[in-house]
């Protein structure tokens, strides 16, 4: 059975990190050895959004916002595929707020790898979610007048068990990040600084670059009140690596016939199973 | 005389500088011009290109010959040769250079001379300019205005290099030019800031957002809201409070956005909330292709929403008609206390094209808002019911002792739930009331081309600058040939083309779709069966050359 | 024969109990019983009342005149009083009511006796019974059977107490019993199950909840995963992720949350994942009038999604049609890669009716999912066939084949492309499978006298009521029939142009404002209606009312 994952020609700006993430998240599935038949990339719209284009795994592009729905319809139905949803900042933070939350609530075993440059790239420009305050975009004129989202603490304390960031500027790193997503029990946010070479100008490589530093060997990941302090560290020094990783119970084991029988997918179909039903109805 | 140039590229080439150079100096020498825009939705890469039209006289189409290619790739050769005119020209960079009759010129070479590749677009457009032998002066007032500082020196240096490097062979002499240049989503956004729009919030889709990015480059100047928010659920949600509050809103977006708010524009019709929303259409279904073009929303926009309440749908013709439209949807949403859709599509937001400056002063506000409202109760009645089913509107805060209920369930006369049979049908008809008062406002479909037309094309939005082309040519050929291009769609206006119908030899629909929605409308409204139809959706406009060469073989059987 | 109860009273007063231990008895006791509810939008108070009609013969709808009232409180006897049949009779507990010409009881008293004071409709339904002479024993059963333990012997003794206090005032019999007794959405549940839905989610709104509920119910037995999701935008993103990865997953809501799926819907159309969903709907726009019934999303479902793609709307005609359709839906689905719309209304969500029980034998499961070898090489997820139906095979299950949906416009692979030919190729590939469906459809039930000078046309639930009032109409020596509509886009026109050569009069019956099946009729196929029978305030036809109004217009 092949594990190698083709590539196909993208349609990326030179220079843009994600061909680094592509870089890393093909190295990361061939060294787990998941076959690409094995894996699905769910992904929204957006130019991260774009990759299940660019390598060749399962993939369902769906809508703007909406990577996540369709990742959990999947895995539910079929435990034993890989799921991995991929998406940007505006398209994970923004228009699919409220799914990332209640994403988390469930903690169903997916890997979420959010490109996060800190700006809306397809549409030209525009202040995303984590864009900074003030920070003058094609659509804000006069800066950005909103707050931005906080990812990892927002995640955190909505109780995800697996809360990481890393940097497409280094790859061996995010390629562990990847691997240790993609196989922790639960769901895994893991948040990816990338740059964005046409349309944020202040967020560049070497902006990241300059602030970026691994968590050191002795930080205990299963502190959540260290967590906590880490993921709201936002200045001139940003934290890379796994901010938290704790044990949980997944969505899908509390439901007995998923956890113990074979994938939804390989059900049986048969109507006079459901004719059993019937008899509240005399 | 009528010329087009067709510039051609990878995306982050700077096609759209030698453009908007090449269509800014050619309409200030006094000529009419129309910029045709194909991209791909991509950043980088792809093969983009721009047409841009002009002549003496009033253009209102794109044309598929071109006099001119000016080729930034060498793909651009390979994709247009078929269009190039007998006689036509392609310039292409000698870097590219092809064993044929080109001219080929040392574009990229003189750019590294002047120390800076960016320039490539402004040499191209120095060469093409002494082509066609337009004033340098007028080049060099757009030049300075599209340039600042360091870089403008750079630029006025590439013009003058590209200048030398051709000979007039066309001269366009120069005239008084008194008009402006403006694309569709510009016209629609001056119409809103004309009507008083003082909040705009919407979320990034293309081709809606130049209509939010338009509007907040002038937010400070005129002091409108402009937000962007988190989803388009939020944005039409949030438009409904700004408008509760009194202040004149407006939110936008693409079909899948558009998808999103449909909820809340079920509750502007309970609610009875004036708001006006944009539908910049685009191919779908879902994403589809997000830079091109389509008219495949007509139906769903007209039913969207559940249950049933009056709304007006009005498509947008061109930019002119965007600017007026877009100010009288303004007053139609408020006199009936109504959402009112505005439909453009990505051509029409996209291309620009020359006319006569917008007239601000056709414009009026009329609010139907009233201040001074004594009432027939002692507590506020917003729902009251009056003959035209138009209750008064009271804004809150405004007025003492006067709250201000409004109320996404059925509701009496005050605003408060009600389930009652008596209040259910009263409210029903006096909600549906409103669409007598504004079916008397309807306007009845623009008519083009020969008064009674043995053949009548019926068309809506867009199309109608590719009509009136078709359309004026046919009749020059001597043909019967008229055409309706609707603006205002729903209510269906349905006069005209019963009038034109009922005697025309054949009826002709022309439609930027695939399952003939406008021919749907007739067909209900009006039980007139259509002929021959004339549709495209493979996400390009369709010009007046096309719709001529359709309509031939339909002729010819 | 043909009686009706009515029941009415506060919210919190224990009505639903009783009408669902009385509607049951009523079955058990071997006749037809159609329960419909006239709830307000309200947990505590407001009037409500439940009306059980029931017959040795089929009864599809309500009727407006009843012969037993049993009032909870005053308010119901003066707001239904009027509606008494001449021999009928009005039930109340002594503390209700002081008019003089009723059945004044002192029921809670009797209730008190028999261990507390709650029990007291348990009393009422004793005097029901014996009023209506049928002996107790399958009643104490229905009750047994009904209540929670710790409740059932103060029920039955209140039972029995009530049922010495009366003499038979009507002499009916027990009849045999072979009949289930059942609502829309259980049976639109059922159907689901039985097709193999294996994933349901959705958002709790009123009238589709019970939908979700009662896969909920059976979720651990039959092995459905069934989630309550964030929101409606979700449910129907996460079942169409379900349908890609291979399970026959379905969505449900009412109006409000389907409008929030209208963008996901034109994703299910362009991704060509099949999948299904329900619309319950109730009266708009916005909030409307939550527990109430309409059918006026006829045309916003049938345009519902940006662009143009097929799909399939079917609207449900009663309790069996409900199932077979339902279960028929997932076939369709999956044969052409297509969302199909269930059209179900809250009239018929929460009718309870009884019926035939319902064939499982004959609902068979059509996957259509490709067997057999594929070529070598990427698998084309959107291959261009002959009749727009690719092959699909699902992610996970065949060794080198990966499987891409995307919602750009794409190629046969599923990749992105801006070509207008492939652009073009792709939007005729989706609409052959519109004019596929133009086959399948199925044309509208012919009832009553075939090319009549009549022709009533309605669709979905609004069937009950014009079955009957229309046979009450025949009975009478008019000529009529009736066309009803089922699966309604693409809209059928075969029997509709056949049957209005000879009709003088086209009367189109809705529940709603705006004649939206007229509207199609014309589109569809030039034909318009002379009358329009109407109704949008939130309440069905009731048979003598539709009776009535039809007659206006035949006379």
């Amino acid at each position: 059975m092949t594990c190698e994952y083709n590539l196909y020609d993208p349609s990326w700006c030179p220079g843009c990190g994600n061909y680094m993430i592509r870089k890393a998240l093909k190295q990361a599935l061939e060294e787990l050895e998941i076959p690409p038949h094995m894996a699905v990339i769910v992904t929204g719209i957006g130019q991260a959004a774009k990759m299940p284009h660019y390598i060749g795994a399962n993939g369902f592009n769906g809508l703007h916002g909406r990577a996540l729905p369709p990742a959990i319809g999947i895995k539910l139905s079929n435990k034993e595929l890989t799921v991995i949803a991929e998406s940007g900042d505006g398209d994970t933070y923004g228009e699919g707020g409220n799914h990332f939350i209640h994403t988390i609530r469930r903690n169903v075993n997916i890997a979420h790898f959010v490109h996060d440059n800190q700006i809306y790239g397809l549409t030209k420009g525009q202040g995303s979610p984590t864009t900074a305050m003030g920070q003058v975009t094609t659509l804000q004129f006069d800066g950005v007048k909103v707050e931005p989202v906080k990812p990892l603490a927002l995640s955190l304390t909505m109780g995800a068990g697996f809360v990481a960031r890393g940097f497409s500027g280094d790859i061996p790193q995010l390629v562990e990040l990847m691997k240790e997503a993609i196989q922790y029990k639960g769901y895994a946010h893991l948040d990816i600084f990338q740059p964005c070479v046409v349309w944020n100008k202040v967020n560049t490589f070497q902006w990241y670059k300059d602030r970026v530093y691994k968590l050191p060997d002795d930080y205990d990941y299963t502190d959540f009140n260290a967590a906590y302090e880490k993921s709201l560290e936002f200045g001139d020094k940003i934290p890379t690596g796994i901010l938290y990783k704790v044990e949980k119970e997944i969505y899908e084991d509390r439901f007995q016939f998923i956890k113990e029988g074979p994938p939804l997918v390989d059900a049986v179909l048969n109507p006079m199973d459901a004719e059993k039903l019937m008899k509240d109805f005399y | 005389m009528d010329y087009t140039i067709l510039i051609g590229g990878a995306a982050g080439q700077g096609i759209e500088t030698v453009v908007l150079l090449l269509e800014k100096t050619i309409k200030r020498s006094g000529y009419h011009v129309f910029t045709y825009k194909n991209y791909m939705s991509m950043v980088r890469g792809g093969h983009n290109f721009m047409q841009v039209r002009f002549s003496d006289k009033p253009v209102t189409t794109y044309s598929t010959k071109v006099d001119m290619i000016f080729a930034m790739t060498a793909e651009t050769v390979d994709f247009h040769m078929g269009n190039l005119k007998e006689g036509g020209l392609v310039v292409l960079d000698e870097e590219y250079h092809r064993d044929r009759d080109f001219m080929h010129l040392p574009l990229q070479k003189i750019a590294k001379e002047i120390g800076n590749q960016k320039v490539v677009p402004t040499i191209g457009f120095g060469a093409i300019g002494k082509y066609f032998g337009l004033d340098p002066e007028v080049a060099m007032d757009t030049l300075e205005e599209a340039f600042k500082d360091k870089v403008l020196q750079l630029n006025i240096e590439a013009f003058k290099k590209g200048y030398e490097l051709t000979q007039t062979e066309i001269e366009l002499e120069k005239k008084r030019d008194d008009k402006i240049i403006i694309n569709g989503n510009q016209a629609l956004a001056l119409g809103a800031i004309a009507a008083g729009v003082k909040y705009y919030c919407g979320y990034p889709m293309t081709p809606s957002t130049s209509v939010m990015s338009y509007i907040s480059a002038k937010s400070k100047e005129m002091g409108i809201v402009v937000d962007q928010i988190e989803d388009e659920v939020g944005a039409l949600n949030m438009a409904l409070g700004a408008s509760y509050a009194g202040t004149r809103a407006m939110t936008g977006s693409s079909g899948g956005g558009f998808s999103l708010m449909t909820e809340a524009l079920s509750l502007s019709g309970i609610l009875e909330q004036p708001v006006v929303v944009v539908n910049a259409q685009r191919p779908g279904p879902a994403t589809g292709l997000s830079t091109r073009t389509e008219q495949a929303d007509l139906r769903f926009v007209i039913h969207a929403g559940h249950g049933e309440f009056p709304k007006m749908v009005i498509a947008l013709r061109n930019p002119e008609d965007a600017f007026y439209q877009t100010a009288r949807a303004f007053n139609l949403a408020e006199k009936y206390q109504i959402p009112v859709i505005i439909m453009t599509e990505e051509y029409l937001t996209d291309y620009m094209m020359t006319m006569n400056p917008f007239d601000f002063s056709k414009v009026e506000i009329v609010r139907n808002v009233e201040a001074n409202y004594e009432g027939t109760s002692e507590r506020y009645k917003r729902y009251e019911y009056t003959e035209t089913g138009v209750s008064p509107r009271i804004l809150p805060g405004k007025k003492e002792g006067v709250e201000v209920l409004v109320d996404s369930h059925e509701h009496n006369e005050y605003g408060n739930i009600d389930e009652s049979i008596e209040t259910r049908n009263s409210m029903m008809k006096k909600r549906m009331q409103k669409l007598e008062g504004l079916k008397k406002e309807l306007m009845e479909p623009d008519q083009i081309g020969a008064e009674n037309p043995e053949i009548l094309l019926v068309g809506f939005g867009a199309t109608h600058g590719a009509l009136l082309d078709a359309v004026t040519r046919l009749n020059d050929d001597g043909l019967s040939v008229g055409a309706l291009v609707y603006g205002d769609i729903w209510p269906f206006p349905t006069d005209m083309i019963n009038k034109l119908g009922r005697d025309a030899k054949k009826i002709i629909t022309v439609e930027q779709n695939m399952t003939g929605q406008l021919e749907s409308l007739i067909l209900e409204k009006t039980r007139l069966e259509i002929s021959h139809r004339i549709l495209k959706y493979d996400g390009r406009a369709i010009n007046g050359d096309e719709i001529i060469s359709n309509l031939k073989s339909i002729l010819e059987g | 024969m043909n009686y009706s109860i009515l029941i009415g009273g506060a919210a919190g007063q224990g009505m639903d109990t009783l009408a669902q231990l009385l509607t049951k008895s009523l079955k058990r006791y071997g006749y037809f019983v159609f329960k419909h509810s006239d709830y307000m939008s309200r947990v505590r108070g407001g009037h409500n009342f439940i009306q059980i009609r029931f017959s040795d013969k089929q009864v599809y709808t309500y009727e407006d005149k009843v012969d037993i009232i049993y009032a909870l409180n005053e308010e119901t006897i003066d707001l239904h009083k009027d509606r008494l049949k001449e021999e009928g009779i009005i039930l109340a507990d002594t503390a209700v009511s002081e008019y003089k010409d009723l059945l004044l009881l002192d029921l809670e008293g009797t209730a008190k006796v028999a261990g507390n004071p709650r029990a007291m409709t348990s009393v009422g339904m004793g005097v029901i019974i014996k009023l209506l002479g049928l002996e107790s024993e399958e009643a104490l059963k229905v009750i047994e059977t009904t209540l929670k333990d710790t409740i059932v012997e103060v029920n039955k003794e209140a039972f029995s107490k009530g049922y010495e206090m009366v003499q038979s005032r009507f002499n009916l019999e027990k009849l045999q019993d072979e009949r289930i007794l059942i609502d829309g959405n259980t049976s639109v549940a059922l159907g689901a199950a039985a097709a193999g839905c294996r994933y349901y989610c959705g958002y709790p709104m009123t009238p589709s909840t019970t939908v979700l509920s009662n896969m909920e119910k059976w979720s651990m037995d039959l092995g459905i995963f069934t989630e309550q999701v964030e929101d409606e935008v979700a449910a129907l993103n996460m079942a169409l992720g379900a349908s890609y990865a291979g399970v026959r997953a379905m969505t449900g809501s009412s109006g409000g949350g389907i409008a929030l799926m209208s963008e996901a819907l034109s994703l299910a159309g362009i991704i060509e994942t099949p999948v299904v969903i329900v619309n319950v709907q109730r009266p708009g726009p916005a909030t409307g009038l939550p527990t109430r019934t309409e059918q006026a999303d006829l045309r916003f479902v049938i345009h519902s999604g940006h662009g143009e793609f097929p799909k399939m709307v079917i609207s449900l005609r009663s309790v069996e049609d409900a199932f077979y359709q339902t279960a028929r839906a997932f076939n369709l689905a999956e044969k052409y890669q297509i969302p199909v719309i269930l059209l179900s209304d809250q009239y018929l969500a929460d009718g309870e009716t009884a019926v035939e029980p319902f064939d499982f034998k004959n609902i068979a499961i059509e996957r259509n999912l490709h067997e057999g070898k594929l070529p070598e090489g990427r698998y084309k997820r959107y291959l261009l066939t002959d009749n727009g139906v690719s092959p699909r095979i699902i992610p996970g299950k065949a060794e080198d084949k990966i499987i891409l949906v995307d919602s750009d416009e794409h190629d046969e692979y599923g990749n992105i492309t801006e070509s207008a030919a492939v652009r073009k190729s792709m939007v005729d590939k989706r609409n052959k499978k519109g004019e596929l469906l133009e086959v399948e459809i199925q044309e509208p039930w012919l009832i009553g006298e075939d090319k009549p000078d009549n022709l009533l046309v309605c669709w979905g639930s609004v069937y009950g009521p014009v079955k009957e009032a229309m046979e009450m109409l025949q009975e009478e020596g008019y000529s009529v029939g009736a066309l009803i509509y089922g699966d309604i886009y693409p809209f059928p026109t075969k029997l509709l142009k056949e049957n209005v050569s000879a009709a003088k009069k086209i009367i189109d019956i809705e529940n709603n404002s705006t004649a939206q099946l007229d509207g199609l009729m014309r589109e569809f196929a030039l034909i318009k209606s002379d009358v329009r029978i109407l109704k949008y305030d939130g309440r069905a036809f009731s048979v003598d009312e539709l009776y009535k109004r039809l007659k206006e217009v035949v006379e």
